[in-house]
């Protein structure tokens, strides 16, 4: 199965490349942007889903700063 | 098989293409034709430039490696030499800034290596548009230093000083020269040729993709036009983390004896490594393509002979040595693979398994490549716009203030805060502490490094000014207390074809190799790029010159800054200084003059030769040599530098000389200098010294007549502080 | 004094620390592998600073993973000596071995700069040779420098005195919470900062107040 992890900064933190990307879309011409944030994915081909909420709690993911979210049987 | 046409879009010319039929007694297919569009490119051939350099003086006592090389180097105490060079890579980095300059840092790293010596110092030169004005600018200059920290911080390798600079004819048309310093035994260097037919061709370091396929032809050898997002797909993409890997490797390999032979891969990839290894060796070479790692499907046979994947080396090795190499870049995680033999065929052949597909002349590549006289001609018309004018004021306290907070002359602090100036601990003098880098040895000496350039100075007069960024670069050695012991250089200049950029290539170069002789400093090598221009015309005529030097005594490297309370402040130096190509003359927005004061390059070199002694024995509180902004600047300079005003008397000037007094320039003439008044005394009996004032308290207090200047240390250090907006 | 300096993929000064231990005086150092299981009976492990796997995934992540530093994870179990430089510090971070984490600088760019420390607390092993309110002058160099804890770990730290070191002179330049520059275990035996006092032990370089924090180790030791 192909699956997915969204990792993104745990709320409350600050996040300035959020802030930085925040700022530069008015600069562009688009207005009404708020909440800004930057993660990371990641993508992977697994034999066994079951085990994906361990990878991120042992690995993937730093349960102190980021929260994320699976998700599983996404198209190659 | 291809056509002429094809030739064409590959920028070869139809005389070179019918040469290479003739070359090849046939027309080349498809591998043949990438192969000898990317060698007998300007980047990778030096057509236009190759007969020229031969002026340029390269030998010297201290010369242990000349040109020709990966990098030169000078030979140092202890049975040691220091390796270095100066490498552009100006149009990637106006694609793709912070790759191009990465990369850029990356492959002269790897000239460094690919010698035998440890990397253990960075310099940068940058050149841009002008930020106020240009948004692209301060985007090329932010992500450009980004770039060159992302890489010489990742891999360890401290980045020690540069230069930057802004001027209109850059906006087109950005300038990134990198240079590199690296340490070896002298008999742990090793060279590129490939010899002993039978012997194994060892790639080893990344895998090989399809980064920068057709760089250096597509890029390097064409003016950059609006279609240049359609580029960008050639930029390479630079992997410091394993280039490090491939440092540490490389070394191992050579500190076993396990190599005969050792080349980088750069510009052109595989095609120009192995073609140079064979030439110099007077071999031939097989290379197979099916055994070379790949990290893309389905890679065409030419792709992987011109690929430009970053952070790959070649080898040449024993059969017996080969399972020991392969052991080491194991052990590296580098991936090693043989995937060629030496022959005693004289050809380069590219080979799929056991099917030939591509077979040419090592000397039709690399040797036949046409040379080409410049046909040269003065420009008299102005050929550069006049640049804007953003200075009104005639009062000096506001033109101080005012060239202080220029671009130009702006302290780089929120630049070099970038960069990791420190890692290897060898670091004495860091980025605004003295005019020079200086890197501690063991034993106690150390070793100086500056790299200087000129742009506007060369365009006013491309011989005048290139032998003023000479001086000026041994200056700044001098202001540390070191001797230089060699030069490298990059010369960016635009169209050759052109007579006018001709003219400007021939002078300079004229002048680079009347500096060199006059200073008794001998060129180790260096690097050209020519084409630097667009629809706006061609960038200033812009030499860039590095230089090493040796100082004795760590502990008495000279630093730029007022220290002490009390200290005398003196003047040093045959200066006539003129406003002719200054940065006054510049934010006046006056047209650039042709032609420059001449210059005396003996005088020049007793003075900085008296400076660079008075530092090394006199115990000088400071040196600081006079450069953009003129004398004034400079004091303000060492104000800043060491946190302590002065108060100073210039006697009388006539008023319409003052500006010029102040303000005007004369790269490397001049240098402000501190101490006790017996230490400047002492100085005064080898070289004329004006004693003017003493350093102390908080403001800078200049007077001259009735003229009176006072400003604050605050007030300077405010106006010094500009470049910090263009670092959001 | 046998100091170990741990190698990994990616280490950019390691070598300075050894350089740096090697000034103590009486004290001597070797770097350890990091593939390797044995601490080769160092008295004292240095997991210095860098970009530990090229910093991939995040910093320290696949470090904190090798064979050495499952060594080094007992070893500090057993009451041993850990000092953890600026990626060292982030590594001993992800390994659990420090409370906290540490987040990219506010002003998102690398910076190199020499800063003020206040010791906070001299009585940690790694700061005898100091007195509390001492301002020592170290160099940072980085991206991730940016120390975070949950506000009640914050105020644990602070109640235990594992605050050891925090930016002074309104000199945070990284955003730190509580301008926090390094801290230790509960216990006492781990220590991480990211200022490199490695870079600030010899009078040509600038300042040598970094060497206190080694020669402090070795006093602890002895």
């Amino acid at each position: 199965m192909r699956a997915r992890v969204l990792v993104r900064p745990k709320e409350g933190i600050l996040d300035p490349q959020g802030v930085a990307v925040q700022r530069a879309l008015p600069a562009l011409g688009f207005e009404g942007v708020a909440n800004v944030h930057i993660g990371r994915l990641i993508e992977l081909d697994v034999e066994d889903p079951s085990q994906l909420e361990a990878m991120c709690q042992k690995l993937l993911v730093n349960p102190l700063i980021e929260d994320y979210e699976i998700l599983g049987d996404v198209p190659a | 098989m291809p056509t002429l046409d094809q030739a064409r879009a590959l920028g070869l010319t139809e005389s070179e293409f019918s040469l290479i039929c003739e070359k090849l007694e046939r027309g080349p297919n498809e591998v043949e034709l990438a192969v000898f569009s990317l060698l007998w490119s300007e980047h990778c051939a030096y057509k236009h430039s190759k007969k020229l350099l031969g002026e340029l003086p390269t030998t010297g006592e201290r010369m242990a490696l000349g040109p020709g090389e990966n990098a030169g180097a000078v030979t140092i105490g202890d049975g040691m030499v220091v390796a270095f060079k100066v490498e552009s890579h100006n149009h990637p980095s106006a694609v793709e800034p912070f790759q191009g300059a990465a990369t850029g840092v990356g492959g002269i790293l790897r000239d460094i290596f690919a010698i035998g010596a440890r990397p253990i110092a960075i310099l940068d030169s940058l050149r841009f548009g002008e930020p106020a004005s240009s948004a692209r600018s301060r985007y090329l200059l932010d992500h450009a230093v980004g770039g060159i920290g992302h890489y010489g911080n990742s891999i360890g390798v401290p980045t020690v000083g540069g230069e930057l600079y802004f001027e209109g004819p850059y906006e087109q048309n950005c300038l990134v020269n990198a240079m590199a310093v690296g340490l070896a035994r002298k008999d742990g260097l090793i060279r590129s040729a490939a010899t002993g037919v039978g012997n194994v061709v060892v790639l080893f370091g990344a895998s090989t993709g399809r980064d920068g396929i057709g760089g250096a032809s597509v890029l390097a050898s064409a003016e950059l036009d609006e279609a240049d997002a359609s580029k960008r797909p050639s930029v390479q993409v630079g992997d410091p983390f394993a280039e490090k890997k491939l440092l540490e490797c490389s070394l191992e390999l050579l500190d076993r004896g396990l190599l005969v032979a050792l080349q980088d891969l750069g510009a052109a990839g595989l095609s120009s490594s192995s073609a140079e290894m064979a030439s110099k060796g007077e071999v031939g070479l097989d290379l197979d393509m099916s055994l070379v790692p790949l990290r893309e499907a389905d890679m065409a046979p030419f792709e992987i002979m011109v690929s430009e994947s970053q952070e790959r080396m070649l080898c040449v090795v024993e059969p017996a040595q080969v399972d020991d190499v392969l052991e080491v870049c194991a052990k590296w995680e580098v991936h090693g693979t043989a995937i060629g033999v030496v022959t005693d065929t004289r050809r380069l052949r590219v080979l799929v398994g056991d099917e030939v597909v591509g077979d040419m002349p090592v000397q039709a590549l690399v040797d036949d490549c046409p040379l080409y006289d410049l046909k040269s001609n003065i420009d008299k018309r102005p050929i550069y716009p006049r640049p804007p004018r953003v200075l009104g004021s005639t009062d000096p306290q506001e033109i101080l203030l005012a060239l202080l907070a220029c671009p130009n002359i702006a302290s780089r602090r929120p630049l070099f805060e970038q960069y990791d100036c420190l890692v290897q601990s060898r670091t004495v003098r860091r980025p605004e502490q003295a005019d020079a880098a200086v890197l501690a040895l063991p034993d106690g000496s150390a070793i100086a490094v500056a790299l200087d350039g000129s742009g506007r100075r060369v365009a006013c007069s491309p011989y005048t000014g290139t032998v003023e960024a000479v001086l000026e670069c041994a200056a700044n050695l001098a202001c540390v207390g070191a001797t230089p012991l060699g030069l490298t250089n990059c010369l960016n200049f635009g169209n050759p074809e052109k007579p006018g950029v001709a003219w400007q290539l021939e002078e300079s170069v004229r002048g680079l190799a009347h500096a060199c002789k006059g200073l008794g400093v001998p060129v180790v090598g260096g690097n050209v790029s020519l084409y630097n221009e667009s629809g706006g015309g061609p960038i200033y005529p812009t030499p860039v010159v590095g230089m090493v030097g040796e100082l004795k005594s760590a502990e008495r490297a000279g630093r730029m800054g007022f220290s002490r309370e009390g200290d005398s402040v003196g003047f040093v130096g045959p200066f006539r200084p003129f406003m002719a190509g200054s940065e006054l003359a510049k934010l006046r927005g006056d047209e650039l003059t042709l032609g420059l004061a001449p210059v005396d390059i003996a005088a020049r070199r007793e003075t900085i030769e008296a400076v660079r002694d008075a530092v090394r024995t006199e115990k000088l509180s400071s040196a600081h040599d006079v450069a953009e902004g003129g004398f004034l600047v400079c004091v303000a300079e060492c104000c800043l530098a060491g946190g302590l005003g002065a108060v100073l008397d210039l006697g009388e000037i006539y008023e319409d000389e003052l500006e010029r007094v102040l303000f005007g320039e004369s790269p490397g003439a001049g240098f402000v200098v501190s101490g006790s008044a017996e230490a400047l005394e002492r100085v005064g009996r080898l070289v004329p010294c004006d004693v003017f004032g003493t350093v102390g308290g908080s403001v800078l207090d200049v007077t001259s007549g009735t003229v009176r200047i006072e400003v604050g240390l605050d007030e300077l250090r405010e106006a010094h502080g500009a470049l910090a907006v263009l670092f959001p | 004094m046998n100091f170990g300096v741990i190698r990994f993929p990616g280490s950019c000064d390691e070598v300075d620390a050894v350089l740096a231990c090697e000034r103590v005086p009486g004290a001597s150092a070797q770097l350890l592998w990091h593939g390797d299981r044995h601490l080769h009976g160092v008295d004292a492990v240095v997991v210095p600073g860098g970009f530990s796997y090229g910093d991939y995934l995040r910093v320290g992540a696949i470090a904190r993973f090798s064979p050495v530093m499952e060594s080094v994870i007992e070893f500090s179990r057993e009451g041993g000596l850990v000092l953890g430089i600026c990626n060292g510090f982030q590594v001993l971070c992800e390994a659990g071995l420090l409370p906290g984490a540490l987040l990219p600088n506010v002003e998102l760019r690398f910076i190199c700069r020499q800063v003020n420390l206040e010791v906070v607390r001299a009585t940690s092993p790694f700061t005898t040779d100091c007195e509390a309110g001492d301002i020592l002058s170290i160099p940072v160099k980085h991206t991730t420098g940016r120390y975070y804890a949950p506000p009640d770990v914050l105020q644990s730290l602070d109640a235990h005195g594992q605050i050891v070191l925090k930016y002074a002179h309104d000199g945070n330049p990284n955003g730190s919470s509580n301008d926090i520059a390094g801290v230790r275990n509960e216990v006492g035996n781990v220590f991480g900062l990211m200022p490199h006092p490695e870079h600030a032990v010899d009078e040509l370089s600038g300042s040598t107040d970094g060497l206190k924090i080694f020669t402090s180790m070795a006093h602890a030791d002895a």
